[in-house]
């Protein structure tokens, strides 16, 4: 079970996290003109990484904040973990 | 007979306590402090079951977690458990046990004619024979494999037993209490650490039990205890017995399962039978052990052919002789110091070791007390068939390649003893990337993946002096990174016999002329012979040839048979064996039992239970309850001999005719405030919500991105900057999720909370023609007119003096209103409903009848929002706006969303008005056509139609809105039924929605 630090609680254990897919997905802006393409890559299309990752997680049975996790996918070591907005530099 | 293979003094054990138990029906003694095994052997029995092919006898390996064979079925106070390792189950009053994998019993066994069969029994066998035909399976082989194999037979009852779930953190976890563990611990406990220490047996000191050495001028075994009793008198040290730490997982997270109550006749009150502890550890000392090695020879399967250094802990532990004729077949020193601890308890062993000329301290002691030694002697292959009887033995040539003659020497037991193999499993879960070390044959950990750090016999260092220096100086820096304390601690000084170098050897030669079997793994039978035609028949990685014969895939995970296993590969191979490899070590270390893992969430604990305000006056009510998600809901009110068709008629009628009230408290309810509320739901919901006007609700559906419906429900503006959001029963969690994702990630400019009030607000839903009569009589200083309170419309009411909320919606299509008041008053507000609803014939309904109103009004639910529809499925596109933006209005644009044939929702009524449609059922043209019959579309939801007497349905129908009037058939193969239907509109009572206005 991973250990993962909620910037905004501390570490706490897996099971109080739901996971909430590629980070680096961005919705495209409303009412804007999107193409096919473009839209099946931000519902459909992902990397499935093998290695570095930044996802998004939500502390559901915590603080409810949905938070940024760098992680990877074969060893599952975490990295870092931000706020909702802070910049992942 | 009694006992007469415990010597009088000596062992561990109390003497002053008998305990008598039963095996095979037969009962005998022991003392507290036995295991079942030791106890078995002191009383001279040594056959215990059947191998798992060939049924071949089967008696006692090791003396602990590493035993292949004694695995029995225990019974205890009632309950029964299969798969318990005698070697390991303590000794109590009334113990009961049974051999498994044998039939009818332990001395005739049918299976048994396998053994004499073997040539249907090679490598592949099981993938080979019944592959065909394939009939057979079910009927002849299953049914045959299942009575003449396995492993003892899992209980079908109720489990009585407790077990808890117990987490904890701690900054240095140990696993094993022998001198490495004990070391460690100590230096990290003195350092102030958070130290929990774990031993699977019942006593601690690991190898200190039963080797002959000298700690600090104490024997190791009194050394080891000192330490512990120092450790239990700390605040910062938790220690545990009967503990074994099974599975290593990710960021330093071990799971370790306590027996707390197995080696008691029956459980303490309060207390569970097991426990099983979630570790977080900061840093883990691996401290393991290791386990010995057998040399594999002919029939070296015999009961009576034991590890060398089981046989010597029976004797020192246990105070039990497994043989008074022993041979001891060594390759290493290990086997003297057996040999030594039998003549010291006046019997009189004979070694052989297959070392040409050996020379060692304990060798030199073992001389001069007169013992029987053969150098460059091997076991060619044990006699007797039940019990070793005899040994066939010959000289063999140094490069191990050439027997001698033939000599045969009687002897009761054969103690093997082919070096030591360290207990890696641990680090290997842990992502240890191991490697092979030359000097000891064996795998070691490497890397370390995590924080942890294996020492001692466990990282392949055996001598005790090492061990101790490096255990104290790792606890003591391993702590000192957490606690910055840096207490000295004074290493001891140790006194032990020094060793010689091991025989790099492991298999005897076969004699010519002569086929015994020579085991590798002893519980899945696998011999010398099947790594040979696997490795004949192609397979070359070791992990297929792992599967192919099963090596080491029995409960034991060849804990004695797999460096034996890799050896013969790399041999045949002509590859070392670190190019081999090793197949990969999976938790559980040992097999833990399913209760522990379940822990306390069975039955009625497996998931939370959520009840209404209201569910005791359902109770009382003669309500039959149905789970909805973790919510018991009251499905029907009982009356007289009513079933539930009946019951849910009555409802649904009176609710058409009268009144009713249903509990709807469980609907989910999410409070939206902020400036930027309308906005949010603008962007959330498919229809427009800038415009509504406060005191009003709307009905309003939520898409996922990818244009599949979410949810339904209506929302309430409470007041200029308050909604409250209601969701389906079920999509409470998501809906709220989906939310804070979009505030939180998406759109964080937008200035709005949501938090869920689910629990806060007790509901009642007043639905039928006389609803707004006693909506009047409930709230007589409001105006609830259809002007004052007009359809989606709301206002606070007083409800003899609570606060409450009145919503006027409807889900079942009649006149109807909603009530709210904190759930505090939810009873209150039921009785008061109930009590002024006399008059007008109110009845309370539940779940059955709601369903029953809302199919025949056409109102989707769950079954039709069932993550496969868009809007337009549910005849829901009037709802979705062409000019705002919104989640998942581009994905609506898919060619397949837009196709003229898209499916849509649509009412089915059977041609015969009398057979109801069952749900799931397919709708296809023609009955008769071949299989696969073409699905036109799926029966979602299906009542009695109290409006028109007759069955109705909703369906999800191909090009639905072209079909109506269309005849089909409706077919359900698992109920058996072909039913012809007609397709009609899915608003199969008042169409055009008046009565909900009226
Ligand atoms: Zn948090």
């Amino acid at each position: 079970m991973l250990y993962i630090n909620c910037p905004h609680c501390g570490m706490r254990s897996q099971n109080e996290f739901s996971y909430g897919g590629d980070a680096s997905v961005i919705r495209p802006e409303l009412n804007k003109e999107v193409s096919d393409q473009e839209w099946d890559n931000f519902v459909y299309n992902r990397k499935s990484l093998r290695g570095k990752h930044l996802e998004l997680w939500q502390h559901i049975s915590g603080c409810r904040q949905w938070i940024k996790v760098e992680r990877d996918t074969a060893t599952h070591e975490i990295f870092r973990t931000f706020k909702s907005d802070e910049e992942v530099a | 007979m009694t006992q007469a293979f415990r010597i009088e003094n000596g062992g561990l054990i109390n003497r002053d306590k008998k305990l008598s138990f039963k095996f095979n029906g037969k009962t005998y003694l022991g003392y507290e402090g036995d295991t079942l095994a030791s106890a078995l052997l002191a009383n001279g029995v040594h056959l215990v079951g059947r191998s798992f092919k060939y049924h071949r006898p089967r008696g006692f390996f090791g003396a602990g977690v590493d035993e292949p064979y004694a695995v029995v079925q225990l019974f205890r106070n009632g309950e029964t458990e299969p798969n318990i390792k005698a070697t390991e189950q303590e000794l109590f009053e009334g113990l009961e046990a049974k051999s498994v994998n044998c039939w009818p019993s332990v001395n005739f066994d049918i299976g048994a004619i396998n053994n004499f069969l073997k040539i249907f029994l090679p490598a592949g066998f099981y993938y080979k024979t019944f592959m065909w035909p394939k009939s057979f399976w079910y009927r002849i082989y299953e049914p045959f494999i299942r009575k003449a194999a396995g492993l003892g037979v899992a209980s079908t009852k109720h489990d009585k037993e407790r077990y808890e779930h117990k987490y904890e953190y701690c900054d240095l976890l140990i696993a094993g209490s022998g001198p490495s563990g004990l070391a460690g611990a100590y230096a990290a406990a003195k350092n102030g650490a958070k130290v929990i220490l774990a031993e699977d047996k019942p006593r601690f000191g690991g190898s200190l039990l039963t080797n002959d050495v000298n700690i600090g001028n104490q024997s190791g075994k009194d050394w080891a205890e000192g330490i512990i009793a120092e450790l239990k008198t700390m605040p910062n040290v938790v220690v545990k017995n009967r503990s074994q730490i099974f599975g290593y997982y990710d960021h330093n997270m071990l799971v370790m399962s306590e027996k707390v109550s197995d080696h008691l006749p029956s459980t303490k009150k309060y207390n569970p039978n097991k426990r099983l502890w979630y570790i977080r550890a900061k840093e883990v000392l691996i401290s393991s052990g290791s386990i010995e090695r057998p040399i594999v020879f002919g029939n070296n399967d015999t009961p009576g052919v034991m590890l060398s250094s089981a046989a010597k802990e029976y004797l020192k532990v246990y105070g039990v002789l497994v043989g008074r004729t022993p041979l001891v077949f060594t390759n290493n020193d290990s086997g003297y110091e057996t040999a030594i601890e039998f003549k010291k308890h006046g019997v009189d062993p004979v070694v052989l070791d297959s070392r040409k000329n050996p020379e060692s301290e304990i060798i030199d002691e073992a001389k001069n007390l007169g013992i029987n030694i053969k150098n460059s002697y091997v076991v060619v292959a044990a006699q007797g068939y039940k019990k070793v009887k005899s040994a066939d033995i010959a000289s063999i040539t140094e490069d191990k390649k050439q027997l001698g003659k033939i000599e045969n020497i009687k002897c009761d037991c054969i103690c093997v003893s082919g070096f030591w193999t360290p207990t890696i499993h641990l680090a290997s879960q842990s992502g240890n990337k191991t490697k092979f070390k030359e000097e000891i044959d064996a795998f070691v950990p490497g890397q370390s993946k995590q924080n942890e750090i294996t020492l001692g016999a466990a990282n392949g260092v055996f001598t005790l002096e090492e061990t101790l220096k490096t255990s104290f100086k790792a606890g003591s820096e391993l702590s000192k990174k957490i606690t910055e304390n840096d207490n000295e601690i004074a290493i001891p000084n140790v006194v032990e016999k020094k060793s010689s170098q091991h025989d790099k050897f492991w298999c005897v030669p076969l004699p010519k002329g002569k086929n015994y079997k020579r085991f590798l793994d002893f519980q899945n039978d696998v011999a010398v012979s099947d790594i040979e035609i696997a490795l004949r028949e192609g397979y070359r990685s070791i992990e297929h040839v792992k599967r192919y014969t099963t090596l080491g895939m029995a409960t034991d995970q060849g804990k004695t048979s797999n460096l034996n296993g890799l050896q013969l590969v790399s041999e045949i191979e002509n590859k070392v064996v670190p190019a081999v490899g090793h197949t990969t070590f999976r938790p559980p270390y040992t097999p833990v039992s399913i209760g522990a893992i379940v822990g306390r969430e069975v039955g009625k604990h497996s998931k939370p239970t959520r009840k209404s305000p209201m569910h005791s006056w359902h109770e009382k009510n003669n309500a039959v309850f149905v789970d909805a998600g973790v919510w018991l809901r009251p499905r029907y009110y009982k009356r007289g001999n009513e079933n539930l068709f009946e019951a849910s008629k009555r409802e649904a009628k009176n609710v058409r005719t009268n009144v009713g009230v249903c509990d709807v408290t469980t609907l989910g309810k999410i409070d939206v405030k902020g400036p930027d509320a309308a906005e949010l739901l603008n962007r959330v919901y498919t229809n427009a919500w800038l415009k509504l006007p406060v005191g009003k609700a709307r009905y309003g559906v939520m898409l996922r991105e990818d244009g599949i419906v979410m949810d339904d429900g209506t929302t309430t503006r409470i007041s200029e900057n308050h909604y409250h959001m209601t969701t389906t029963t079920a999509q409470a969690a998501n809906v709220l999720s989906h939310l804070e994702y979009y505030l939180q990630l998406v759109w964080p400019e937008l200035n709005v909370n949501v938090v869920s009030t689910t629990e806060q607000w007790a509901g009642a839903a007043i639905a039928g023609p006389k609803s707004r009569d006693l909506l009047q009589k409930l709230f007589p200083n409001s105006d609830v007119s259809n002007e004052g309170l007009p359809f989606m419309g709301y206002m606070e009411g007083d409800l003899s003096g609570v606060k409450a909320r009145i919503f006027r919606i409807s889900f079942s299509g009649e006149l109807a209103y909603e009530v709210n008041v904190e759930s505090d008053f939810g009873n209150f507000m039921w009785e008061k409903i109930m009590g002024v609803g006399e008059e007008f014939n109110i009845q309370p309904y539940g779940t059955e009848a709601l369903s029953t109103l809302r199919i025949e009004m056409g109102h989707v639910a769950g079954s039709e929002l069932d993550g496969r529809t868009i809007p337009f499925d549910n005849a829901l596109e009037g709802l979705v706006s062409k000019k705002k933006d919104f989640i998942g209005k581009r994905s609506l644009q898919r060619s397949a969303f837009i196709a003229e044939d898209r499916q849509r929702i649509v009412g089915v009524v059977p041609l015969d008005k009398q057979t109801s449609i069952p749900e799931g059922s397919h709708l296809v043209k023609d009955d008769k056509a071949p299989l696969p019959n073409p699905k036109l579309g799926h029966i979602s939801a299906s009542c009695w139609s109290v409006e028109y007497d007759n069955p109705f349905s909703l369906a999800i129908l191909k090009d639905g809105k072209n079909m109506i009037g269309q005849k089909l058939f409706a077919m359900s193969p698992l109920k058996n039924k072909v039913i012809p239907v007609e397709i009609v509109s899915s608003h199969y009572v008042d169409p055009k929605g008046e009565r909900v206005r009226s």
